[in-house]
């Protein structure tokens, strides 16, 4: 029951917290468009595809290993195509097109910071986690740590973060179904609750990760065309692309060089610090290298899809300069001519693009596209939060291990449905909130949290089950303080005047991320206790393990 | 784990090879991709008039661009050299130790 408290604590959490919040959408202003009957069609076909693809997937997903990692049998490729999918959210694919749009080389800075976390997993992580765990990341840390204590603080650090980044998609799916298609805001973020309860209730991992790769496929085609398409008009030179850009662009030359998005550098490294451990920390990414049959899968996992999403941010480089001399000179676009703003809002110039370069079919997939998008991510996320249930709280804790496995299978199904519900109810309840700070809150409690503990229990022979228990919580707790004191949401979400922020860092984990580990070292090395001697005596086998994979759970054919 | 299976494996010699190659060549690599992006950061911040000269007297790109072109290019690259060097090296090494002890 355990679990059920902690949905009640952390819910009851968020909605107080709503309440406070003041007005201003993730998306800026939306208005509704008029209803885009070729983007629902293309849609329709992508829900059946899909929906056939769950139908498949059920009929092969019995066991709980089935379940949760697609019975361990998902090649390198096609894992590699899914985690990119995973990464390629609408967030990046509209935000990071729109800021190229708006600042230009600026918002390269940011592409880049969300690639580099990806050889950082691949040097310290994949491998690792492959041999070591089963189904979560909390398998890796418990592996030779107390159980119980252990996987009740990771699993607090996976339903923390997919529950921040759960709403972020929500709110943001809700206003852009609204934007794209013309639908109400509460029916959008219904469908989606009820399409990734379906994805995910019958068809498992195997049905999340066919879903992730079919839309990861769709996002690169669309985008490559669009790429290409501006690049055919400017004769293949980005000489002539860029300098019709500086010509029509407000900020002229100046959109070729860094701008003002990095002017304190200690938080810039803090941002980075944050984008690039948080990948190593995030729930729904770290299980997605349980689906691979071995360590060689998981490293060539990584490789394609560093590769494929090295290849998108580079494409959002020239759709965002692309959009910069197609959308904002076309009147047809813009909401007003004389203030240069979009029709449908600020995260608008992809969509528009993709009508500008391919008419009202292709504007009609790439909304189609958008939206699959947000269901394809918003069902690893929950699948990552369920599995925390069930596996880590439910089967682990709960019942210390002594679960069957048909129960344990019922409660992640049921979790699966609780979480979606929730997530619904939030999705509404957030609707006119500012969320565009909870992605980054959820990979600075990824950055925080679950990175340290994580790493230091595959890397550090000393550490013990009351640091890393410690340590976690500190991690945990000072990357959500940090933020709340901190401007983004002290003075632009809660409303507080300006400079009034206790910390004037937005983006807090040099700090959060330091006193993890600080905290996790010292309640370790000053540990003496029985427990501290088992868990430093039982290093050497889980390294063997570990580097060998000696022992590792195998794959399942089906 | 077996508890002799344990000491076997720790008395290989090539699994000390083993441990000891890995262990470094992850962290070079690590080190690597930090000083590179940090390394792109820290221009961002303090030598922008650095990243803005022209590539050339006669056009517009900008250094900063093919620069932040290449740390996204490394990113890749560097994934790729660790694949490759795990995939031939770190694997031979295993399965050696696999068959030695199993």
């Amino acid at each position: 029951m355990r679990n059920i408290t902690l949905f009640g604590l952390i819910s009851a959490l968020l909605l107080s917290v709503s309440t406070v919040f003041g007005a201003g959408g993730d998306l800026g202003q939306v208005q509704k468009q008029g209803v885009n009957l070729s983007a629902i069609l293309m849609f329709l076909v992508f829900v059946g595809g899909t929906l056939g693809i769950t139908y498949w997937a059920a009929k092969r997903t019995k066991t709980a290993k089935d379940f949760y990692t697609a019975g361990g049998g998902i090649t390198g490729f096609q894992n590699g195509l899914a985690i990119a999918g995973d990464f390629m959210s609408a967030a990046s694919f509209l935000g990071f097109s729109a800021m190229v749009y708006n600042k230009g080389y600026d918002g390269l800075i940011f592409s880049i910071s969300g690639l580099v976390g990806w050889p950082i997993v691949m040097f310290l992580m994949a491998e690792q986690l492959r041999n070591l765990g089963k189904y979560t990341f909390a398998d890796v840390v418990t592996y030779r740590l107390e159980p119980t204590p252990i996987r009740s603080m990771a699993a607090c650090g996976s339903l923390v973060t997919v529950l921040l980044y759960l709403i972020a998609q929500m709110v943001g799916a809700g206003q852009l179904i609204q934007l794209l298609f013309g639908l109400e805001y509460w029916i959008a973020v219904v469908l989606v609750g009820v399409l990734m309860i379906l994805y995910v209730t019958f068809g498992g991992m195997l049905a999340t990760t066919w879903v992730q790769i079919t839309k990861a496929v769709l996002l690169l085609s669309g985008a490559t065309f669009m790429a290409f398409m501006v690049m055919y008009k400017y004769g293949f030179s980005f000489e002539a692309l860029f300098t019709q850009a500086t010509v029509v662009h407000k900020d002229k030359l100046a959109i070729l060089a860094p701008g003002g998005l990095v002017s304190d550098p200690l938080s810039t490294i803090s941002m980075g610090l944050g984008w690039m451990f948080g990948t190593a920390g995030l729930p729904h990414i770290l299980m997605r290298f349980f689906t691979v049959s071995d360590a060689k899968e998981a490293r060539k996992s990584v490789l394609y899809a560093t590769g494929f999403i090295g290849y998108f941010y580079l494409l959002i480089f020239v759709i965002g300069f692309g959009a910069i001399v197609m959308v904002s000179t076309n009147p047809e676009y813009l909401a007003d001519a004389a203030k240069g703003t979009l029709k449908g809002g600020g995260n608008m110039p992809a969509v528009h693009l993709a009508h500008a370069v391919g008419g009202d079919i292709f504007l009609g997939f790439i909304s189609a596209v958008a939206f699959a998008t947000i269901l394809a991510v918003v069902s690893g996320l929950t699948l990552a939060g369920a599995t925390s249930v069930s596996h880590d709280l439910y089967a682990n804790v709960f019942r210390r291990g002594r679960a069957n496995e048909a129960d344990e299978m019922k409660v992640s199904k049921y979790a699966t449905f609780a979480l979606g519900i929730l997530a619904i109810i939030l999705g509404i309840q957030f609707e006119k909130q500012n969320v565009g700070f909870m992605v980054f809150l959820a990979f600075n409690v990824a950055a925080s949290a679950n990175f340290p503990v994580l790493l230091l229990s595959v890397y550090w022979s000393k550490l013990t089950t009351r640091g890393a228990f410690i340590g976690g919580f500190v991690g945990l707790i000072s990357a959500v303080a940090l933020m709340i004191i901190g401007p983004t949401i002290w003075e632009e979400t809660l409303g507080f005047p300006k400079g009034s922020a206790l910390i004037q860092y937005k983006y807090p984990t040099i700090f959060s991320m330091t006193l993890g580990f600080v905290a996790i070292w010292f309640f370790s090395i000053t540990d003496k206790s029985a427990r501290a001697q088992v868990d430093k005596d039982a290093f050497e086998a889980q390294n063997i393990r570990c580097q060998t994979g000696i022992g590792a759970e195998g794959a399942v054919s089906h | 784990m077996q508890p002799d299976m344990v000491s076997k494996v720790k008395q290989h010699p090539k699994y000390r090879e083993l441990l000891a190659k890995r262990t470094v060549f992850s962290w070079i690599l690590t080190f690597i991709m930090c000083a590179i992006y940090y390394g792109f950061i820290l221009l961002v911040a303090f030598r922008k008039d650095v990243l803005k000269t022209p590539i050339a007297d006669n056009s517009i790109i900008t250094v900063g661009i093919p620069l932040g072109v290449l740390v996204i290019l490394s990113a890749f690259i560097l994934t790729g050299i660790y694949t490759w060097r795990a995939n031939g090296t770190f694997d031979e090494l295993t399965r050696e130790i696999k068959k030695d002890v199993q």
